[in-house]
């Protein structure tokens, strides 16, 4: 009993001993807002990268892909079916994006991916990640609303903004090649060298002011049929465009530049030019977007912009969604670059800079057909019909139905598909992005060690104080002795003492951590507007807030091992107030 | 007053000290501090122990009290030996036998009067024992402090409280477990003379209300004369015993 009553003394009447502990205090609750916040980027991170990728991924080692998709997914239904959910494939390929933005054409590398939406949206939870899907805010005003629920499936429609973009996309560049055109004439024809070369040089007697209702049709170019018009005329057949027309009037430099501009583009138009003129008979709205549609990523068409009027940053787009693009990869085979044109349905923003900036989704037919690893089995209506498993693909993402079984399924996928040829490569999305986990996962480790040695040394503290409380008490202990306490009592009464500190200590330090974490982002403003610098960049990291994730476990681990600290730095001196002689005692003054 | 004496000559000496050499080591040096001493002390009896600063009567009490450990020698207690017993019998033997008195008071700063009065009792029972019979020890603590007249001031921290009245808990403090011996150790040797008879008025009506055994140490003769029978203690050697006391003679 008079353990606990003396120690309990020595905890309200030593404030010392309390100072000691606030180092043990100020470590714990640091540990516990350090491993929130990397546990909180960390778990991010993985659904971030977790969106693109999916569980497991059998990829060629050539870029030209498998020839026989059918074959391989035979081939995985049968070595690893029963643990398989879904199946997509994909075709991977270095690309490059070029748009127009103020008046001069951008480049940007880029990996192409074809993909399969239904297929993309079982494997992994990309949908969610659309921009068109998510509500943008900016300095906590909401700048627009979602445009679809972020739950509905991946498809290449266009939202009524991007149409309503894309028709008056159509509708100003219509007017500023037909403004072009008439600048261009009225400077002179030697101004004006693309159409030279371009061989437009035969374009008949210039009637700019008629065309400008007239020249719709061509000018929108953004329909495949019109880039077979395009195309065709530039090979020189001036009577397509006229008969396409059922006007002969306009066959005009402004549909011939517009052709020349277009003709670049048109790596798949070769084989279908025999056939264009009956296609467009069946014209089809001009406003409607192209066959070939992409989902860009957002980094690689915008940039932060900070307006020095307002001192507010916001994002610059560069394209929007419902316009045209062009996108230039190479062919199967041979080094060969293929061009095509296509629509932007949408941009998504994953938060991983390293996909944001580098990748955009394709539909996996037209992209397997740009690149020659499909043909269409119909050429007079290529973009009926397709099908990929009639092409190449260049890897196939596996949905697991348990995650835990990937070791076992890629494992069983190595050794099952061609494991002497070394094709195919098998990985997990862990192991695609196993460098960068693996920095997150030791920057973490070696934090955590630090921020224990912290403790420690707390620990030490501790153990200097309980010395001098023991010197300070050296008659105390000889009194209780006397009085018939044994040893061990006494020695209980410092470590119980102990034991008490380090409660508190941490107990103290949970709150304090768990309460910084919660209000983490408040935390943050207060910071940013008493330093008046931004301590965290929402554009930089792509979080509006900062992310955490309190595990129980983690604090509880933290909270024990401060605890041990104090009861072991309590034990020295415990055994020397233990083994203390009751008589020296006594005698000391 | 001849009642004790009859039963010590039935029974084995109460308290006795056979031949108790004792030394410290200083450095090098051993310094001898007792030389073979035998005391005997018979129940009911108030024993004063005299002697100059150094002489060894403080040692000699605290080997008494299982305070410490004789190098040469034994101490018996009832016709038992106790000076060898293992430390948990000692340290139960301190709290059930001996009740001990210091010059300097010595109470727990951090607790209350009543809680400095109680803490033999708490270090003799387990905490759930304690807690059950709280309010039974509570009382008992109350009505010692009563006999020793400081019932007024039990809620009072030591250091709110006047030598005599330190004193005075520290007696209630060893009489609250019952002992069969009293050891005293320069009761009044930080009092003034007044409050120092005081004291000593209360350790007499101690030893014939409850024919309680008190050993007391002192190197004052006047105080020392107070008791039943002196012995005196010089350079580690019982000079004489049985020095006439002049109080019961």
């Amino acid at each position: 009993m008079y353990k606990f009553l003396i120690a309990n003394r020595y905890l309200r009447t030593r404030l010392i001993a309390l100072a000691s502990i606030i180092s043990v205090t100020l470590g714990v609750a640091t540990m516990i807002v350090v491993n929130s916040v990397m546990s909180g980027f960390s778990s991010q991170m993985k659904d971030r990268i977790h969106a693109i990728l999916a569980d497991v991924m059998i990829e060629t080692t050539n870029t030209d892909g498998t020839p026989d998709p059918r074959q391989l997914m035979a081939d995985v239904e049968r070595l690893v079916g029963a643990e398989v959910e879904f199946m997509t494939p994909t075709v991977e390929i270095y690309g490059m994006i070029s748009f127009d933005w103020g008046g001069q054409t951008v480049y940007r590398p880029v990996t192409l991916i074809g993909i399969d939406p239904n297929g993309k949206n079982h494997v992994s939870p990309f949908a969610g990640h659309m921009m068109s899907r998510q509500k943008i805010i900016l300095d906590d005003e909401l700048i627009r609303g979602r445009l679809r629920d972020p739950n509905e499936p991946l498809d290449w429609e266009l939202t009524d903004d991007a149409r309503a973009t894309r028709k008056d996309w159509i509708e100003f560049e219509n007017f500023r090649d037909q403004f072009d055109n008439q600048y261009g004439n009225f400077e002179s024809p030697v101004s004006a060298p693309p159409e030279l070369l371009s061989g437009v040089e035969a374009a008949p007697a210039i009637e700019p002011v008629s065309s400008f209702s007239l020249a719709d049709p061509f000018d929108d170019g953004s329909s495949p049929e019109i880039q077979q018009v395009s195309g065709s005329s530039v090979d020189g057949s001036q009577e397509n465009d006229s008969t396409a027309n059922g006007s002969s009037a306009n066959g005009s430099s402004i549909s011939h530049e517009r052709h020349e501009r277009l003709d670049g583009t048109g790596g798949i138009q070769s084989f279908r030019d025999p056939f264009e003129s009956t296609r467009i008979a069946e014209q089809i709205n001009p406003m409607d977007p192209l066959p070939a549609r992409i989902y860009v990523g957002a980094g690689l068409v915008s940039f932060p912009y900070k307006d020095k009027a307002t001192g507010k940053t916001k994002m610059i787009y560069m394209v929007k969604p419902g316009q045209d693009v062009t996108l230039t990869t190479i062919k199967t085979g041979k080094p060969e670059p293929a061009s095509f044109k296509a629509t932007v349905v949408d941009f998504f923003k994953s938060g991983m800079s390293e996909y944001d900036s580098n990748l955009v989704f394709c539909n996996l037919e037209q992209l397997q057909l740009a690149r020659g690893m499909l043909f269409s089995p119909d050429p007079s209506r290529p973009n009926e019909g397709l099908d990929w498993r009639d092409g190449a693909v260049t890897s196939l993402q596996l949905k697991l139905k348990n995650y835990n079984s990937a070791g076992d399924v890629v494992r069983k996928l190595r050794s099952g598909l061609s494991p002497h040829t070394g094709t195919f490569q098998v990985l997990t999305w862990e192991q695609k992005q196993g460098p960068l986990l693996e920095a997150v996962a030791m920057e973490s480790a070696i934090l955590n060690v630090l921020l224990f040695l912290i403790i420690t040394v707390a620990g030490f503290g501790i153990l200097a104080i309980f010395f001098m409380i023991v010197v300070e008490k050296t008659r105390d202990i000889g009194i209780l002795k006397a009085l018939g306490a044994s040893s061990r009592g006494v020695m209980f009464i410092f470590l119980s003492y102990g034991l008490s500190l380090g409660i508190v200590g941490s107990g103290v330090g949970v709150v304090l951590g768990l309460l910084f974490v919660r209000y983490i982002n408040q935390v943050e403003a207060f910071l940013s507007w008493f330093t008046g610098r931004k301590v965290f960049d929402e554009t930089i990291y792509y979080f509006r807030e900062i992310p955490t994730l309190v595990s129980p476990m983690m604090v509880f681990w933290v909270a024990l091992g401060a605890i041990v600290i104090a009861v072991l730095a309590s034990v020295l001196p415990a055994r020397r107030a233990a083994r203390l002689h009751p008589v020296q005692a006594l005698r000391y003054e | 007053m001849s009642q004790p004496s009859v039963i010590s000559m039935n029974e084995p000496v109460h308290l006795r000290a056979k031949a108790l050499d004792k030394s410290y080591r200083k450095g090098e040096h051993k310094v001898p501090v007792l030389r073979g001493v035998d005391v005997k002390v018979n129940r009911g009896e108030f024993l004063s122990i005299v002697g100059q600063s150094g002489s060894g009567k403080s040692t000699l009490m605290h080997l008494l009290g299982l305070l410490d450990v004789p190098d040469v020698g034994e101490v018996w207690l009832e016709g038992t030996r106790i000076d060898n017993l293992p430390e948990r019998t000692r340290d139960e033997l301190r709290n059930n036998v001996f009740g001990f008195v210091f010059q300097f008071y010595h109470l727990l700063p951090e607790l209350s009067l009543l809680e400095n009065i109680l803490s033999p009792l708490m270090i003799r029972y387990s905490i759930w024992e304690y807690l059950r019979r709280k309010s039974e020890l509570k009382e008992q603590a109350v009505e010692i402090a009563k006999q020793v007249g400081l019932d007024h001031r039990l809620r009072h921290r030591p250091s709110e409280l006047s030598g005599g009245e330190m004193q005075r808990a520290a007696i209630a403090r060893a009489l609250i477990a019952r002992p069969n011996v009293l050891l005293a150790d320069e009761p009044t040797g930080n009092l003034d003379s007044r409050t120092g008879g005081d004291i000593m008025e209360l350790l007499h009506k101690l030893n014939e209300e409850q024919q309680l055994t008190i050993l007391m140490v002192t190197h004052d003769d006047n105080i020392a004369r107070q008791a039943e029978r002196i012995v005196r203690l010089s350079e580690g050697r019982i000079q004489s015993l049985n020095e006439a006391a002049q109080g019961v003679a």
